[in-house]
């Protein structure tokens, strides 16, 4: 099951994670400034005075990033704030050119809302979410360039973040994962965050905790910025366990802020709870209180699209699949999208098991993902249309697919090209059957004297004198009939 | 004719239409007195060939009829504000070297209606003070001095060297900045007026920041009409201030005339303070009877929580001013002193950046934001300033305006009241609640103390009511008959 217990020297331990995602906000300005957002560009080209914290810049809030942030509150089935304060946060570093980051802390946007994390046994579970606040990004400290000097780039500071904080919900680093990409598939469905951990669209820091079942939460560690779905769960299983040996040795945990190292595959102090910072919270005055309308919300909220959980129960609801199918096709929108197009007028269940068997398995030996797929939608649908027609045969359209990988082409141009289509025509199979029945007098006489076995050898035989292409029905009646004598 | 450097806005403005003498006469006369009065230490940097460069393309508007309202006009500017490519230091030595790649809103509206840069004027550092003796390039000097006395006086603060400036003429008229009295506070020890709008009347992009929920630019000049004519142009909706309010800007100048007859006026009995001099209380006497004279009534009003307002700001203000003045930390611009790590360099280039008084506020606004102790001090002061500001909203159903002294007395010495900051943050006692209510105040002169320094009424208004603060100003300042200068009359 979901919960994953650690079995101590003297019973097992329960792990209690909450995770806190940062979610980079598509738009394309900044939070507070005009200066553009994509990745990738040269360092300090895309820098604004407010970004760099000129003297005298007043930061001005970005109508679009907060109509993101209600976008995820509303997707996140959340409390939306209609009103809601700006703070700052004060450090000092050098990638934080203001020496304080505007972020919320009293007053966020987004209130409690709800998760619905799929486990890989089918169930499901609900996790909280306590709050979603938008903040500014920082800026990036290069270390790399020279050897007694640090460099920076602002590139990446101001630019929108969600910071979404779950409830200590999650139970063991298979949830965290499916909690994860849940909210990852989320985002990208309704457009608010394009979920790229690798690029650092997407980042992850986890509080863990272990207890005994039924005890009080025990003392946290926050792991800082992992940066993949699968380092998360590592970490979060090396720290679980690191915690274990501490109790179980008769030690106490110490709250810290920890680093997971991916390379090691464990994770070690980073600052303990002495050297955290006072961030000294007070309210930005430089900006007013951001007030919605709440006809404003509404309009955002009715202009979601269709959610990846209901979209799961529509698919099995209305085309019949399992929930396992579902939910695989709907975790990404260009998949479920996909699948609804092929479906469309088909046999539901077998466009289901075409896209998540056999697209799937050469979209991923080939690193594609389903938007760049050689095989489109109606391609697909056009192959299993000559399936149901009977144009060829349910084991030759694994090969006509292949050659559709391969080329791109569509179906018919592949049955066509490669004279795949199948053999309908009784003479053309008669023909057959009778060269082989002529060929094979021992057989046929052993046949009739009873030994209807070799049936199954007579089609075999006749199906490779035809290179496959005899339609399996007419070929089983008419061997049957000249069989019979 | 006067000399050009005597003479008023409006009068200069007249005299350039009537083509009795050059916007560059008037320039180069300025720059000239600016020479003869460096003694005063009212400019950090002066600008002549951006002055003689703007004032040629004022002739040459002025030849072709194309005159703008403040077209020609020698303006001193706070070095508070940021100007393209001139050198802007707050007052600061962690400036050092920064000129500014853009301009402020507020001088980019001065030269969008013609006027023009004398240079950037003294003041106390950041805008932290009541004297201008905290400026890292020394005092800014009062033009006035005590009858029989050689001892320099200073010109108050924190916008000391704009009040020295137009009280010396050595401009016409100078930009300023209020945060708890910074432009009445001088104007009163010089013997000129000045103006703090209501908060979000004049944008604050492009002014270095002291205490943001403060701030606010305004004009200091030799009278109140051409108050009135310097804010016009200043105020003004800008989209890139989101606390800058988008409201049309009235003819001030226009309004001002309407006097003071009809209009209650409210004298706060708080504002009694102990160890008031006499002078002081006898002088808002006189301007109660002025505007009585005038046509106004008046009656006493209760602001009981005055006696918060001074602590409250110095909450609230070096709060802001800590987490403002964090981004001066040697990494993009101004001065850098390198360190082994990027702590030490951080902590030398402030140290070495900051002079004390800053430092003091920095401090003081870090620890009241501090875990533990922010509930007591910046949240309770938060909590204090929304009733002060109630005090005044309820005031105002029975009132228009409020009257009560600028300061607590007239201008002291260099060297007096400088080993104690309380002594010297009282200066602010009259001043600082306007500011936290974000009300629109004026101070005008209206007498001489015994020892013959000039001394200055305040009149605050409801927000966006600056006409009405205009209009009584004028009416106390036509009663006074102040023509008083430095050195004598004008």
């Amino acid at each position: 099951m979901a919960a994953l217990l650690i079995e101590g020297s003297n019973g097992p331990w329960e792990i209690v994670i909450g995770l806190e995602v940062h979610a980079q906000v598509i738009s394309r300005a900044k939070l507070f400034s005009g200066a553009a957002t994509a990745f990738g560009a040269d360092p300090n080209t895309q820098v604004s005075f407010v970004d760099a914290a000129m003297p005298g810049m007043l930061p001005v809030i970005n109508r679009i990033c907060v109509e993101q942030a209600v976008k995820t509150g509303v997707a996140l089935d959340a409390r939306i704030n209609l009103t809601s304060v700006f703070d700052r946060k004060n450090y000092f570093y050098p990638d934080l050119p203001a020496g304080y980051q505007i972020s919320q802390y009293q007053q966020p946007i987004v209130g409690r809302g709800t998760v619905t994390i799929d486990l890989k046994d089918g169930s499901s579970r609900t996790i909280g979410i306590t709050r979603l606040h938008l903040e500014q990004d920082a800026g990036k400290s290069l270390h790399d360039i020279a050897p007694h000097a640090s460099h920076v780039d602002l590139n990446r500071a101001g630019v929108a973040l969600m910071e979404i904080v779950s409830e200590p919900d999650l139970r063991s680093p298979e949830e965290a994962g499916a909690y994860l990409k849940k909210v990852r598939s989320i985002l990208r469905y309704i457009g608010t965050c394009d979920g790229n951990m690798e690029e650092g669209s997407l980042r992850c820091d986890a509080n863990v905790s272990v207890r005994r079942p039924g005890d009080p939460l025990g003392t946290r560690c926050e792991i800082k910025n992992v940066n993949s779905i699968r380092f998360v769960q590592k970490a979060i299983e090396y720290e679980a366990n690191r915690q274990v040996d501490i109790l179980e040795g008769g030690g106490a945990i110490a709250q810290e802020t920890r680093l997971f190292d991916s390379a090691k595959g464990e994770t070690r102090t980073m600052r303990s709870k002495e050297e955290a910072h006072d961030y000294r919270y007070f309210p930005d005055p430089d900006l007013l209180p951001l007030v919605l309308d709440p006809a404003w919300v509404d309009q955002v909220r009715g202009s979601l699209p269709e959610l990846p959980d209901p979209k799961k129960a529509r698919f099995i609801a209305d085309y019949g699949l399992s929930p396992y199918d579902a939910g695989v096709l709907v975790a990404e929108q260009a998949s479920a999208d996909y699948f609804e197009a092929v479906a469309k007028g088909r046999d539901a269940k077998a466009a289901s098991n075409w896209i998540t068997v056999e697209l799937f398995g050469a979209l991923n030996r080939l690193g594609l993902d389903i938007d760049r797929s050689p095989v489109s939608a109606a391609a697909l649908g056009g192959l299993l249309d000559l399936m149901t027609d009977g144009t060829i045969s349910g084991r030759l359209a694994k090969d006509v697919f292949a050659a559709m990988v391969e080329s791109g082409k569509d179906a018919m141009t592949v049955v066509e090209e490669k004279g795949l289509r199948q053999v309908t025509d009784a003479s053309a199979i008669e023909t057959a059957v009778e060269t082989i029945m002529a060929a094979e007098a021992a057989k046929v006489a052993e046949y009739r004297s009873g030994k209807d076995k070799l049936f199954g050898y007579f089609v075999g035989q006749v199906m490779r004198a035809m290179g496959g292409k005899a339609n399996p029905q007419a070929l089983n009646e008419l061997l049957k009939r000249k069989l019979a004598g | 004719m006067a000399s050009l450097t005597t003479l008023s806005i409006a009068g200069a403005r007249d005299g350039l239409r009537a083509r009795e003498f050059s916007a560059l006469e008037l320039t180069q006369a300025h720059l000239a007195a600016m020479a003869g009065a460096r003694r005063l230490n009212a400019y950090i940097t002066e600008t002549p060939e951006h002055a003689i460069s703007q004032a040629a393309e004022s002739d040459a508007r002025l030849a072709r009829g194309e005159a703008r309202p403040l077209e020609g006009i020698p303006l001193g500017i706070k070095d508070l504000f940021c100007t393209k490519g001139v050198l802007t230091t707050a007052g600061s030595h962690i400036l050092d070297g920064f000129h500014p790649p853009y301009e402020s809103t507020v001088t980019a509206n001065l030269w969008r209606d013609g006027a023009v840069m004398l240079g950037k004027t003294n003041m106390d550092e950041f805008a932290m003070g009541s004297s201008n003796i905290t400026s890292y390039y020394g005092p800014a000097l009062s033009p006035w001095r005590r009858p029989g006395s050689a001892a320099d006086l200073v010109p108050g603060g924190s916008s000391g060297g704009s009040a020295a400036a137009v009280a010396a003429g050595l401009c016409l008229g100078a930009t300023g900045t209020d945060t708890g009295g910074s432009i009445r506070q001088p104007a009163s020890f010089c013997g000129i007026v000045g103006l703090k709008p209501t908060y979000g009347r004049c944008s604050r992009l492009g002014i270095v920041a002291f205490a943001s929920s403060l701030d606010q630019a305004g004009p200091l000049a030799r009278n109140v009409r051409d108050c009135a004519i310097l804010l016009r142009s200043m105020a003004g909706h800008d989209p890139l201030d989101s606390t800058s309010v988008d409201r049309p800007v009235p003819d001030y100048e226009a309004m001002m005339g309407r006097g003071a007859k009809g209009l209650r006026i409210g004298v706060p009995k708080q504002y009694r303070v102990d160890g008031m001099p006499s002078e002081i209380e006898t002088l808002w006497r006189q301007g109660i009877d002025w505007l009585k004279a005038a046509g106004a009534t008046v009656r006493d009003i209760d602001l009981p929580h005055t006696k918060y307002a001074l602590p409250t700001y110095y909450i609230v203000a070096p709060a802001e001013a800590s987490s403002n003045l964090a981004r001066y930390d040697g990494v993009r611009y101004g001065l850098r002193v390198p360190g082994a790590s990027i702590d030490e360099m951080y902590e030398l280039t402030r140290a070495a950046g900051f002079g004390a008084e800053v430092k003091r506020r920095v401090m003081i606004g870090t620890y009241v934001l501090s875990a533990g102790y922010y509930d007591a001090y910046y949240l309770k002061a938060q909590q204090v300033r929304s009733l002060i500001a109630r005090d005044f909203a309820t005031a105002f159903e029975s009132v228009d305006l409020v009257l009560a002294p600028t300061a607590p007395s007239a201008a002291f010495a260099i060297g007096e009241k400088m080993d104690d900051p309380i002594a010297m943050y009282l200066n602010d006692v009259f001043t600082v609640p306007a500011n936290l209510a974000g009300l629109p105040a004026i101070s005008v002169p209206a007498g001489l103390s015994a020892d013959g320094l000039p001394l200055g009424l305040q009149l605050i208004g409801r927000a966006f009511e600056e006409d009405m603060v205009l209009a009584a100003a004028k009416t106390i300042e036509d009663a006074a008959g102040f023509s008083h200068g430095p050195g004598g009359a004008r």
